[in-house]
Protein backbone atom coordinates (compact mmCIF):
# COMPACT_ATOMS: atom_id res chain seq x y z
CA UNK A 1 0.00 0.00 0.00
CA UNK A 2 0.97 3.18 -1.08
CA UNK A 3 -0.26 5.80 1.41
CA UNK A 4 1.08 6.06 4.49
CA UNK A 5 -1.47 5.24 7.44
CA UNK A 6 -4.73 7.45 8.15
CA UNK A 7 -8.13 8.14 10.17
CA UNK A 8 -10.92 8.09 7.57
CA UNK A 9 -13.83 9.72 8.46
CA UNK A 10 -17.59 10.69 6.07
CA UNK A 11 -18.71 13.92 7.18
CA UNK A 12 -22.43 14.14 6.80
CA UNK A 13 -22.62 17.49 7.01
CA UNK A 14 -20.69 21.26 6.92
CA UNK A 15 -20.69 21.49 10.22
CA UNK A 16 -19.59 17.50 11.16
CA UNK A 17 -16.40 17.94 8.73
CA UNK A 18 -15.27 20.91 10.78
CA UNK A 19 -15.22 19.69 14.00
CA UNK A 20 -13.53 16.69 12.65
CA UNK A 21 -11.14 18.78 11.49
CA UNK A 22 -10.60 20.60 14.60
CA UNK A 23 -10.36 16.79 16.76
CA UNK A 24 -8.51 15.90 14.13
CA UNK A 25 -6.10 19.09 14.21
CA UNK A 26 -3.62 20.14 11.39
CA UNK A 27 -1.94 17.14 9.99
CA UNK A 28 -5.52 16.46 8.72
CA UNK A 29 -6.66 16.88 5.66
CA UNK A 30 -9.85 17.56 3.47
CA UNK A 31 -10.90 14.70 1.20
CA UNK A 32 -12.84 16.05 -1.95
CA UNK A 33 -12.56 13.79 -5.07
CA UNK A 34 -9.08 12.78 -4.49
CA UNK A 35 -7.74 13.71 -7.61
CA UNK A 36 -4.77 15.62 -6.61
CA UNK A 37 -4.75 14.66 -3.40
CA UNK A 38 -4.82 10.96 -3.70
CA UNK A 39 -1.73 11.10 -6.24
CA UNK A 40 0.33 12.93 -3.91
CA UNK A 41 -0.41 10.51 -1.20
CA UNK A 42 0.48 7.71 -3.40
CA UNK A 43 3.87 9.30 -3.56
CA UNK A 44 4.19 10.03 -0.37
CA UNK A 45 4.59 13.69 -1.11
CA UNK A 46 1.31 14.44 1.06
CA UNK A 47 1.61 12.26 4.31
CA UNK A 48 -1.95 13.55 5.98
CA UNK A 49 -2.88 11.50 10.17
CA UNK A 50 -6.66 11.35 9.17
CA UNK A 51 -8.73 12.43 5.98
CA UNK A 52 -12.25 14.29 6.35
CA UNK A 53 -14.21 13.01 3.11
CA UNK A 54 -16.27 15.72 2.56
CA UNK A 55 -17.32 14.24 -0.91
CA UNK A 56 -20.76 12.92 0.52
CA UNK A 57 -22.63 15.93 1.82
CA UNK A 58 -25.23 16.64 -0.26
CA UNK A 59 -25.19 20.73 0.28
CA UNK A 60 -22.19 21.10 -1.11
CA UNK A 61 -23.10 20.10 -4.64
CA UNK A 62 -25.04 21.75 -7.24
CA UNK A 63 -25.04 25.38 -9.53
CA UNK A 64 -27.43 27.48 -7.79
CA UNK A 65 -28.04 31.37 -9.53
CA UNK A 66 -29.46 35.02 -8.87
CA UNK A 67 -29.76 37.39 -11.63
CA UNK A 68 -25.75 38.53 -10.54
CA UNK A 69 -24.18 35.58 -9.54
CA UNK A 70 -23.86 31.85 -10.31
CA UNK A 71 -22.81 29.66 -6.89
CA UNK A 72 -21.14 26.56 -7.50
CA UNK A 73 -20.75 24.37 -4.50
CA UNK A 74 -17.63 23.28 -3.42
CA UNK A 75 -18.41 19.45 -4.32
CA UNK A 76 -19.47 20.10 -7.52
CA UNK A 77 -17.76 17.50 -10.16
CA UNK A 78 -15.97 18.83 -13.39
CA UNK A 79 -18.33 16.60 -15.64
CA UNK A 80 -20.80 17.67 -13.97
CA UNK A 81 -19.99 21.29 -15.02
CA UNK A 82 -18.41 20.22 -18.25
CA UNK A 83 -22.29 19.26 -19.01
CA UNK A 84 -23.87 22.24 -17.28
CA UNK A 85 -26.79 24.42 -19.30
CA UNK A 86 -26.06 27.17 -17.61
CA UNK A 87 -26.50 30.32 -20.23
CA UNK A 88 -24.44 33.08 -21.17
CA UNK A 89 -20.84 34.04 -21.89
CA UNK A 90 -20.00 32.47 -17.68
CA UNK A 91 -21.78 29.16 -18.78
CA UNK A 92 -19.62 28.98 -21.98
CA UNK A 93 -16.69 29.76 -19.40
CA UNK A 94 -17.35 26.94 -16.97
CA UNK A 95 -18.12 24.41 -19.89
CA UNK A 96 -14.97 24.94 -21.65
CA UNK A 97 -12.77 25.23 -18.46
CA UNK A 98 -14.01 22.15 -17.20
CA UNK A 99 -14.02 19.86 -19.88
CA UNK A 100 -9.80 20.87 -19.85
CA UNK A 101 -9.41 19.23 -16.75
CA UNK A 102 -7.85 16.33 -16.81
CA UNK A 103 -9.29 12.95 -18.91
CA UNK A 104 -12.79 11.57 -18.72
CA UNK A 105 -12.52 9.57 -15.95
CA UNK A 106 -11.01 12.04 -13.85
CA UNK A 107 -13.23 14.36 -14.46
CA UNK A 108 -16.57 11.74 -13.00
CA UNK A 109 -14.57 12.51 -9.95
CA UNK A 110 -12.68 15.79 -9.29
CA UNK A 111 -14.33 18.35 -7.91
CA UNK A 112 -14.11 22.56 -8.68
CA UNK A 113 -13.77 23.25 -4.66
CA UNK A 114 -10.58 20.52 -4.12
CA UNK A 115 -9.20 22.13 -7.41
CA UNK A 116 -9.42 25.65 -5.90
CA UNK A 117 -8.40 24.16 -2.37
CA UNK A 118 -5.12 22.53 -4.07
CA UNK A 119 -4.08 25.98 -5.82
CA UNK A 120 -2.40 24.60 -8.79
CA UNK A 121 -0.97 27.79 -10.97
CA UNK A 122 -2.31 25.71 -13.92
CA UNK A 123 -5.55 24.78 -12.68
CA UNK A 124 -8.28 26.20 -14.97
CA UNK A 125 -10.65 26.14 -11.70
CA UNK A 126 -7.95 28.87 -10.14
CA UNK A 127 -7.51 30.29 -14.04
CA UNK A 128 -11.27 31.20 -14.01
CA UNK A 129 -11.59 32.39 -10.19
CA UNK A 130 -8.81 34.89 -10.56
CA UNK A 131 -10.06 35.69 -14.17
CA UNK A 132 -13.34 36.97 -12.70
CA UNK A 133 -12.25 37.51 -9.40
CA UNK A 134 -14.58 35.00 -7.59
CA UNK A 135 -15.46 35.08 -4.41
CA UNK A 136 -14.77 32.07 -2.33
CA UNK A 137 -17.12 31.10 0.88
CA UNK A 138 -15.25 28.96 3.68
CA UNK A 139 -16.71 27.75 6.98
CA UNK A 140 -14.67 27.36 10.13
CA UNK A 141 -15.23 27.09 13.60
CA UNK A 142 -15.10 31.18 13.79
CA UNK A 143 -17.67 31.22 10.77
CA UNK A 144 -18.85 31.71 7.23
CA UNK A 145 -15.89 34.14 5.21
CA UNK A 146 -15.84 35.35 1.78
CA UNK A 147 -12.62 35.72 0.23
CA UNK A 148 -12.19 37.03 -2.82
CA UNK A 149 -10.16 35.34 -5.55
CA UNK A 150 -6.80 37.40 -5.72
CA UNK A 151 -6.64 37.39 -1.56
CA UNK A 152 -7.31 33.83 -1.60
CA UNK A 153 -4.75 32.30 -4.02
CA UNK A 154 -1.60 32.46 -1.78
CA UNK A 155 1.40 30.09 -3.45
CA UNK A 156 1.71 26.78 -5.06
CA UNK A 157 -0.72 24.79 -3.61
CA UNK A 158 -1.25 27.28 -0.33
CA UNK A 159 -4.80 29.28 -0.24
CA UNK A 160 -5.86 31.98 2.41
CA UNK A 161 -7.36 28.93 4.23
CA UNK A 162 -6.94 27.64 7.71
CA UNK A 163 -6.52 23.89 8.26
CA UNK A 164 -9.43 23.97 9.94
CA UNK A 165 -11.57 25.51 7.14
CA UNK A 166 -14.12 24.00 4.99
CA UNK A 167 -14.35 25.48 1.29
CA UNK A 168 -18.34 25.70 0.99
CA UNK A 169 -18.72 27.44 -2.53
CA UNK A 170 -17.55 29.90 -5.51
CA UNK A 171 -19.54 32.67 -6.70
CA UNK A 172 -18.47 33.83 -10.59
CA UNK A 173 -20.43 36.79 -11.35
CA UNK A 174 -22.79 36.38 -14.83
CA UNK A 175 -22.01 38.50 -17.50
CA UNK A 176 -24.03 39.84 -20.09
CA UNK A 177 -24.21 38.78 -23.70
CA UNK A 178 -22.22 41.60 -24.54
CA UNK A 179 -19.50 40.06 -23.32
CA UNK A 180 -16.51 37.54 -25.55
CA UNK A 181 -14.66 35.15 -23.59
CA UNK A 182 -12.40 32.17 -24.30
CA UNK A 183 -9.54 29.72 -23.03
CA UNK A 184 -6.44 28.72 -24.85
CA UNK A 185 -4.27 25.95 -23.23
CA UNK A 186 -1.13 24.14 -24.81
CA UNK A 187 -0.44 20.93 -23.73
CA UNK A 188 1.72 17.72 -25.21
CA UNK A 189 -1.34 15.48 -24.64
CA UNK A 190 -5.44 15.91 -24.35
CA UNK A 191 -6.05 16.31 -20.32
CA UNK A 192 -2.04 16.79 -19.51
CA UNK A 193 -1.60 19.73 -17.29
CA UNK A 194 -1.53 22.97 -19.49
CA UNK A 195 1.89 24.33 -19.95
CA UNK A 196 0.53 28.03 -20.40
CA UNK A 197 -3.18 28.80 -20.18
CA UNK A 198 -4.96 31.93 -20.88
CA UNK A 199 -8.57 32.84 -20.13
CA UNK A 200 -10.22 35.90 -21.34
CA UNK A 201 -13.80 37.62 -21.44
CA UNK A 202 -13.98 40.84 -22.64
CA UNK A 203 -17.38 43.28 -23.53
CA UNK A 204 -17.84 45.27 -26.99
CA UNK A 205 -20.03 48.24 -26.49
CA UNK A 206 -20.35 50.23 -29.50
CA UNK A 207 -17.87 48.83 -31.46
CA UNK A 208 -15.39 49.16 -28.57
CA UNK A 209 -13.64 46.85 -25.50
CA UNK A 210 -14.52 47.35 -22.18
CA UNK A 211 -13.64 45.50 -18.96
CA UNK A 212 -10.62 43.46 -20.36
CA UNK A 213 -9.48 40.59 -18.38
CA UNK A 214 -7.10 37.92 -18.99
CA UNK A 215 -5.47 35.26 -16.72
CA UNK A 216 -2.29 32.88 -17.16
CA UNK A 217 -1.53 29.70 -15.84
CA UNK A 218 1.45 27.95 -15.68
CA UNK A 219 3.39 30.68 -15.70
CA UNK A 220 4.21 31.60 -11.88
CA UNK A 221 3.49 30.77 -8.29
CA UNK A 222 -0.16 31.25 -8.73
CA UNK A 223 -2.35 32.66 -11.85
CA UNK A 224 -2.01 35.97 -12.55
CA UNK A 225 -3.63 38.51 -14.09
CA UNK A 226 -2.09 40.46 -17.07
CA UNK A 227 -2.83 44.30 -16.12
CA UNK A 228 -1.10 46.04 -18.63
CA UNK A 229 -2.56 43.88 -21.77
CA UNK A 230 -5.88 44.32 -19.91
CA UNK A 231 -5.52 48.54 -19.74
CA UNK A 232 -3.76 48.39 -23.32
CA UNK A 233 -7.37 47.45 -24.70
CA UNK A 234 -9.84 49.17 -22.87
CA UNK A 235 -11.66 51.23 -25.14
CA UNK A 236 -10.03 50.37 -27.93
CA UNK A 237 -11.52 48.50 -31.24
CA UNK A 238 -11.09 44.67 -31.25
CA UNK A 239 -9.36 44.04 -34.08
CA UNK A 240 -6.62 41.86 -34.59
CA UNK A 241 -3.94 44.59 -35.01
CA UNK A 242 -4.66 45.68 -31.55
CA UNK A 243 -5.18 42.00 -29.92
CA UNK A 244 -1.53 41.43 -31.24
CA UNK A 245 -0.39 44.85 -29.46
CA UNK A 246 -1.76 43.58 -26.37
CA UNK A 247 -0.70 39.97 -26.72
CA UNK A 248 3.09 41.54 -27.23
CA UNK A 249 2.54 42.97 -24.11
CA UNK A 250 1.09 40.56 -22.05
CA UNK A 251 4.26 38.68 -22.97
CA UNK A 252 6.66 41.11 -21.52
CA UNK A 253 4.65 40.58 -17.96
CA UNK A 254 5.38 37.17 -17.04
CA UNK A 255 8.76 36.07 -16.24
CA UNK A 256 8.28 32.12 -16.19
CA UNK A 257 11.16 29.72 -14.81
CA UNK A 258 12.08 27.14 -17.38
CA UNK A 259 11.77 23.65 -16.60
CA UNK A 260 11.78 20.47 -18.40
CA UNK A 261 8.71 21.43 -20.65
CA UNK A 262 11.16 24.07 -22.46
CA UNK A 263 13.09 27.67 -21.47
CA UNK A 264 11.43 30.45 -20.24
CA UNK A 265 11.02 32.01 -23.72
CA UNK A 266 8.77 29.06 -24.58
CA UNK A 267 6.84 29.69 -22.05
CA UNK A 268 6.76 33.65 -22.83
CA UNK A 269 6.26 32.75 -26.56
CA UNK A 270 3.40 30.67 -25.87
CA UNK A 271 1.77 34.14 -23.23
CA UNK A 272 1.92 35.87 -26.92
CA UNK A 273 0.42 32.95 -28.96
CA UNK A 274 -2.42 31.64 -26.84
CA UNK A 275 -3.39 35.57 -25.69
CA UNK A 276 -3.53 36.67 -29.49
CA UNK A 277 -5.95 33.42 -30.08
CA UNK A 278 -7.78 33.98 -27.15
CA UNK A 279 -8.47 37.40 -27.81
CA UNK A 280 -9.18 36.94 -31.38
CA UNK A 281 -11.36 33.93 -30.94
CA UNK A 282 -13.40 35.13 -28.03
CA UNK A 283 -16.59 34.83 -29.04
CA UNK A 284 -20.36 34.72 -26.57
CA UNK B 1 -12.08 -0.37 9.24
CA UNK B 2 -15.30 -2.23 7.71
CA UNK B 3 -16.27 -1.90 4.50
CA UNK B 4 -18.92 -2.99 2.10
CA UNK B 5 -19.76 -2.48 -1.38
CA UNK B 6 -21.53 -3.90 -4.60
CA UNK B 7 -19.21 -5.27 -7.12
CA UNK B 8 -20.78 -6.32 -10.56
CA UNK B 9 -23.73 -6.77 -8.50
CA UNK B 10 -22.23 -9.40 -5.54
CA UNK B 11 -21.80 -7.43 -2.01
CA UNK B 12 -18.47 -7.25 -0.86
CA UNK B 13 -16.72 -6.64 2.96
CA UNK B 14 -14.18 -6.73 4.40
CA UNK B 15 -12.18 -5.64 6.83
CA UNK B 16 -9.22 -3.17 5.16
CA UNK B 17 -7.17 -0.56 6.72
CA UNK B 18 -8.14 2.87 5.58
CA UNK B 19 -5.08 3.43 3.27
CA UNK B 20 -6.08 0.47 0.61
CA UNK B 21 -7.08 2.26 -2.84
CA UNK B 22 -10.47 0.81 -4.51
CA UNK B 23 -7.66 -0.82 -7.15
CA UNK B 24 -6.42 -3.35 -4.60
CA UNK B 25 -9.45 -3.95 -2.62
CA UNK B 26 -11.03 -5.08 -6.32
CA UNK B 27 -7.71 -7.07 -7.14
CA UNK B 28 -7.21 -8.81 -3.18
CA UNK B 29 -10.42 -8.83 -1.37
CA UNK B 30 -13.00 -9.70 -4.31
CA UNK B 31 -10.54 -11.48 -5.77
CA UNK B 32 -11.02 -9.57 -9.53
CA UNK B 33 -7.45 -9.71 -11.07
CA UNK B 34 -9.34 -8.26 -14.17
CA UNK B 35 -8.74 -4.50 -13.27
CA UNK B 36 -4.92 -3.69 -13.81
CA UNK B 37 -2.77 -1.61 -11.42
CA UNK B 38 -0.66 0.59 -12.78
CA UNK B 39 0.81 4.21 -11.84
CA UNK B 40 -0.57 5.27 -9.14
CA UNK B 41 -0.91 8.72 -9.72
CA UNK B 42 -4.27 8.58 -12.33
CA UNK B 43 -2.27 8.99 -15.43
CA UNK B 44 -2.11 5.38 -17.43
CA UNK B 45 -6.15 4.49 -16.54
CA UNK B 46 -5.85 0.95 -16.82
CA UNK B 47 -7.23 0.73 -13.06
CA UNK B 48 -10.18 2.61 -14.73
CA UNK B 49 -13.65 1.05 -13.35
CA UNK B 50 -17.27 2.45 -12.81
CA UNK B 51 -18.78 3.82 -9.65
CA UNK B 52 -22.12 4.62 -9.23
CA UNK B 53 -21.76 4.10 -13.39
CA UNK B 54 -18.92 7.06 -13.93
CA UNK B 55 -16.19 5.32 -15.36
CA UNK B 56 -13.15 6.37 -11.94
CA UNK B 57 -9.47 5.55 -11.77
CA UNK B 58 -9.43 3.29 -8.96
CA UNK B 59 -5.92 3.73 -7.72
CA UNK B 60 -6.94 7.61 -6.63
CA UNK B 61 -10.01 6.16 -5.08
CA UNK B 62 -10.14 5.02 -1.62
CA UNK B 63 -11.71 1.61 -1.42
CA UNK B 64 -13.45 3.80 2.20
CA UNK B 65 -14.48 6.31 -0.35
CA UNK B 66 -16.44 3.41 -2.29
CA UNK B 67 -17.91 2.26 1.12
CA UNK B 68 -21.60 1.83 0.17
CA UNK B 69 -21.14 2.12 -3.55
CA UNK B 70 -21.86 0.50 -6.45
CA UNK B 71 -19.24 -0.62 -8.68
CA UNK B 72 -18.88 -2.46 -11.80
CA UNK B 73 -15.02 -4.08 -13.18
CA UNK B 74 -14.48 -5.65 -16.66
CA UNK B 75 -15.51 -8.83 -15.61
CA UNK B 76 -19.22 -7.56 -15.18
CA UNK B 77 -19.10 -6.10 -18.91
CA UNK B 78 -20.23 -9.57 -20.73
CA UNK B 79 -23.40 -10.02 -20.76
CA UNK B 80 -26.02 -13.37 -20.96
CA UNK B 81 -26.06 -13.14 -24.40
CA UNK B 82 -22.33 -12.81 -24.27
CA UNK B 83 -19.34 -10.35 -25.04
CA UNK B 84 -20.35 -6.76 -24.78
CA UNK B 85 -19.62 -5.09 -28.08
CA UNK B 86 -16.54 -3.06 -27.02
CA UNK B 87 -14.66 -6.59 -26.13
CA UNK B 88 -16.16 -7.68 -29.62
CA UNK B 89 -14.54 -5.06 -31.07
CA UNK B 90 -11.08 -5.52 -29.38
CA UNK B 91 -11.00 -8.99 -31.12
CA UNK B 92 -12.86 -7.87 -34.29
CA UNK B 93 -10.37 -5.63 -34.51
CA UNK B 94 -7.28 -6.69 -32.90
CA UNK B 95 -7.17 -3.61 -30.17
CA UNK B 96 -4.66 -5.58 -27.74
CA UNK B 97 -1.07 -6.89 -27.95
CA UNK B 98 0.15 -7.51 -24.22
CA UNK B 99 -3.33 -6.42 -23.44
CA UNK B 100 -2.09 -4.44 -19.98
CA UNK B 101 -4.33 -1.55 -20.70
CA UNK B 102 -7.85 -3.45 -21.93
CA UNK B 103 -9.90 -3.21 -18.99
CA UNK B 104 -9.40 0.33 -18.57
CA UNK B 105 -9.24 1.00 -22.21
CA UNK B 106 -12.91 -1.10 -22.10
CA UNK B 107 -14.38 0.27 -19.24
CA UNK B 108 -14.00 3.82 -20.34
CA UNK B 109 -15.12 2.90 -23.64
CA UNK B 110 -18.16 1.21 -22.98
CA UNK B 111 -18.70 4.17 -20.28
CA UNK B 112 -18.09 6.71 -23.15
CA UNK B 113 -20.15 4.94 -25.69
CA UNK B 114 -22.93 5.23 -23.41
CA UNK B 115 -22.73 9.06 -23.32
CA UNK B 116 -21.86 8.99 -26.78
CA UNK B 117 -23.66 6.25 -28.67
CA UNK B 118 -21.75 7.77 -32.53
CA UNK B 119 -18.48 9.21 -32.03
CA UNK B 120 -16.54 10.61 -34.41
CA UNK B 121 -12.82 9.08 -34.33
CA UNK B 122 -11.57 11.90 -33.11
CA UNK B 123 -13.73 12.09 -29.93
CA UNK B 124 -13.13 8.40 -29.44
CA UNK B 125 -9.43 9.45 -29.05
CA UNK B 126 -9.78 12.49 -26.86
CA UNK B 127 -12.12 9.76 -24.81
CA UNK B 128 -9.05 7.35 -24.52
CA UNK B 129 -7.24 10.24 -23.80
CA UNK B 130 -6.67 9.20 -19.95
CA UNK B 131 -5.64 5.59 -21.16
CA UNK B 132 -2.22 4.70 -22.25
CA UNK B 133 -0.95 1.68 -24.49
CA UNK B 134 2.37 1.23 -25.29
CA UNK B 135 1.95 -1.73 -27.98
CA UNK B 136 -0.96 -0.67 -30.64
CA UNK B 137 -0.26 3.00 -30.99
CA UNK B 138 -3.59 3.53 -30.70
CA UNK B 139 -5.08 3.12 -34.06
CA UNK B 140 -6.50 -0.60 -33.50
CA UNK B 141 -8.00 -0.19 -30.42
CA UNK B 142 -9.95 3.41 -31.67
CA UNK B 143 -11.56 1.15 -34.66
CA UNK B 144 -12.25 -1.28 -32.51
CA UNK B 145 -14.89 1.46 -30.04
CA UNK B 146 -15.47 2.27 -33.30
CA UNK B 147 -16.66 -0.70 -34.46
CA UNK B 148 -18.54 -0.80 -30.62
CA UNK B 149 -20.26 2.05 -32.18
CA UNK B 150 -21.36 0.46 -34.80
CA UNK B 151 -22.63 -2.90 -33.42
CA UNK B 152 -25.11 -1.41 -30.08
CA UNK B 153 -25.27 -3.81 -27.49
CA UNK B 154 -28.21 -5.90 -26.49
CA UNK B 155 -27.17 -6.59 -22.79
CA UNK B 156 -28.32 -3.96 -20.13
CA UNK B 157 -25.56 -3.08 -17.85
CA UNK B 158 -26.02 -0.72 -15.35
CA UNK B 159 -23.69 0.82 -12.42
Amino acid sequence: MKPQSFDYFRAASVEEAISLLVQEGEDSKVLAGGQSLLPMMNFRLARPTALIDVAHIDALRGISMTPSDIRIGSMTRHLELENSTVSGPMGSLLRQSAGRVGHLPIRTRGTIGGSLAHSDPSSEWCMLATLMDAEVSIEGPRGLRKVAAHDFFVTYFTTAMEFDELLIAVEFPQLPGNYRVAVQEFARRAGDFAIVGIMTAFSVDDGVIADPRIAVGGVADRVLRLSEAESALVGKEPTEENFSKAATIAMGEVNPAGDLHGPPEFRRDLVKALTRRALAGASA
Amino acid sequence: MQVSMNINGEPVTADIEARKLLVHFIREDAGLRGTHWGCDTSNCGTCTVWVDGEAVKSCTVLAAQADGHEVRTVEGLEGADGLDPVQQGFIECHGLQCGFCTPGMLMTARWFLDRNPSPTKDEIREAISGQICRCTGYKNIVDAIHWAAEHPRTNEVTA
